[in-house]
């Protein structure tokens, strides 16, 4: 198969999922119910020193 | 002994240029060998004077690394304000040429020169400035630590400086890849690799010792810019020099495959450049200025992430019907479309950090300032996904509507939060009680807010019209107006737009004044713009 076809099937395919799956973990990581003290937390790091 | 190294290696590369200079390949290299080889001579001779003899004291050395690395970064706010003023005055130029052809004065202040000299000298030297300054200013103080490196960062100052002086006198001898944001030639690319290079290790070294255990979402924002520059930069700048002495390269692509590469690097720099790396500044100056943390710690991160997945396949929508494959076309628009999305978030992220301190929008014209550039970013990336819409796009590509879609981002969003940080940092960078003038900042919010309304306005007008005229066929299927007639009808509309520039230049002339004067130390008596009036006692 030539290479660029090869590249092409294997972005829309493996590629797409891998990057989607990866953005969906993120978000559903940012989003855990443990996360939520943690980001108050460093929410207040500009403001700890001038 | 100090500064030797960096001497010496000064005076290498000034005998490098005259070498080049007396080498060349072609005219036009050797005239910018002899611009490199002044800049360079006079760097020479002023680190010389700075050499000092006296063994290096071990007790001002330890000083220095418990204190953050502040110098550098006031450099960088002058820098910002003096390239922001030669930027917009460059601006006001090329409008005015626009408007009135006996302006081009041939050969080197014709438009097609001037303009480049605007766009980078907006983007990059006032922009670019800004960002490295802040970004060394942001990162030391969400780090707890030194910047890394050392003298690193100076180089990292000094040698962008070098690169936007190549860059400029570059544009106006004429050399030029034609390629949009991206126009000096290959031995600038190079140079502005090694500084990029430089940069990163910087930052990723601040990063890296930092004594705060979480890294603060305004750094990922700063890194995600600094990163993805590099990459953007060196692919889209893959070519072939015909000479190691000469100016002229080849494109490592062809065809539409350059057009894309152009495209995917020219959208990104918007992407990257222009707006996760202001998201920085925002992310950290807005709640410093307003005392309060931002709004969603954990809706910042998703705007993070959504931003910089989403903003990569954007650059196809640039090229709607082109030679581009259309299922190209449509991923470019469709991913556009979605970015609506992590930028609205951000930008409610921005303003509802303000909630419990909207009176502040009243009382500190800084806050206001920061306030209208978040503003404008929720409507240029209303506007850009709109215009990226297929049918939209064939009434609105290649007019003025482009423009002035342009400059409510770049004017609105980039100058103005801009303008915000810097307001910020003068007094805490020069140990100042207060800025010089708090009225002057009102009277620059203003200008700038009422030039970039009458600058937009005209442009749409300006733009539809356009859009409409070229497309307008008569019963017998023949095109009604030639392209001429509706050149001729955007003159009134060209010089409203230089009003509105010129408008936005006072404010930023301004703004140099002002922070001129805090520098010095002055301090304008003046009762604040919006303060409660002082209440009698009662008696």
């Amino acid at each position: 198969m030539e290479a660029y076809t090869a590249l092409r099937q294997f972005a829309d395919s493996w590629g797409l999922m891998g990057m989607a799956l990866f953005f969906l973990g993120v978000v559903l990581f940012t989003l855990r119910p443990g996360a939520e003290a943690q980001a108050k937390e460093a929410a207040q790091i500009p403001l700890k020193e001038d | 002994m100090n500064y030797v190294s960096e001497t010496i290696l000064l005076a290498v590369g000034t005998f490098l240029a005259l070498l080049g200079a007396a080498y060349a390949y072609d005219s036009l290299f050797a005239a910018h060998m002899w611009v490199l080889f002044f800049v360079l001579l006079v760097s020479t001779v002023v680190m010389l004077r700075k050499i000092s003899f006296a063994s290096a004291g071990q007790a001002s050395k330890s000083r220095a690394e418990s204190e953050y690395s502040d110098e550098v970064i006031k450099y960088g706010v002058i820098a910002t304000v003096f390239w922001g003023v030669v930027g917009f005055l460059v601006g006001v130029v090329v409008a005015l040429q626009l408007a009135f052809p006996d302006l081009n004065i041939e050969p080197w202040f014709n438009f097609g020169r001037v303009r480049p000299l605007h766009t980078s000298a907006v983007i990059f030297a006032f922009g670019g400035n800004a960002l490295i300054a802040t970004s060394f200013y942001v990162v030391q103080r969400t780090c707890r630590a030194r910047l890394f490196g050392g003298n690193l960062a100076w180089f990292v100052f000094w040698g962008y400086q070098l690169f936007i002086v190549m860059a400029a006198t570059g544009y106006l001898l004429g050399i030029t890849q034609s390629r949009e944001y991206a126009e000096p030639e290959w031995y600038v690319d190079v140079w502005l690799t090694v500084v990029w290079v430089a940069y990163l290790l910087v930052f990723l070294g601040t990063i890296l010792k930092r004594k705060e255990p979480h890294i603060y979402v305004a750094n990922w924002f700063y890194l995600g810019f600094i990163v993805t520059i590099a990459m953007l930069h060196v692919v889209n700048n893959l070519a072939v020099p015909v000479s190691f002495l000469g100016v002229k390269s080849y494109s490592a692509f062809a065809g539409v495959q350059d057009a894309l590469t152009q495209w995917w690097y020219g959208h990104n720099a918007v992407g990257f450049f222009l707006t996760a790396g202001f998201l920085g500044m925002m992310y950290y100056f807005v709640p410093k200025q307003v005392n309060r943390p931002v709004y969603s710690y954990r809706l910042s991160i998703i705007h993070f992430w959504a931003l910089i997945f989403m903003y990569i396949w954007a650059g196809p929508h640039h090229l709607h019907y082109t030679a581009l494959p259309d299922w190209a076309q449509t991923l470019g628009m469709v991913f556009s479309i979605m970015l609506w999305m992590p930028s609205w978030g951000g930008m409610i992220n921005g303003l509802m950090t303000l909630s419990g301190a909207w009176d502040k929008i009243r009382t500190d014209p800084i806050v206001r300032m920061m306030v209208m550039a978040i503003a404008f970013y929720g409507m240029a990336t209303f506007e850009g996904p709109m215009m990226s819409v297929k049918a939209v796009n064939s009434l609105s590509h290649y007019t003025d509507w482009t423009i002035g879609h342009v400059h409510s981002g770049a004017l609105g969003w980039n100058g103005m939060i801009t303008f915000g940080a810097i307001y910020y940092l003068t007094p805490k960078l020069w140990n100042r009680r207060r800025l010089y003038s708090l009225q002057l900042v009102n009277w620059h919010f203003w200008l700038a807010t009422l030039g970039i309304v009458v600058y937009a306005a005209v442009m749409w007008v300006a733009g539809v019209q356009q859009g409409l005229m070229w497309r307008e066929y008569d019963d017998q299927g023949f095109l009604v107006y030639s392209f001429a007639e509706s050149v001729a009808a955007m003159l009134p509309y060209y010089v409203l737009r230089a009003v509105g520039g010129a408008m936005f230049l006072t404010g930023a002339l301004l703004m140099a004044f002002n922070v001129t004067m805090t520098i010095l130390g002055y301090e304008r008596r003046e009762t604040v713009p919006g303060a409660a009036p002082a209440l009698q006692p009662a008696e």
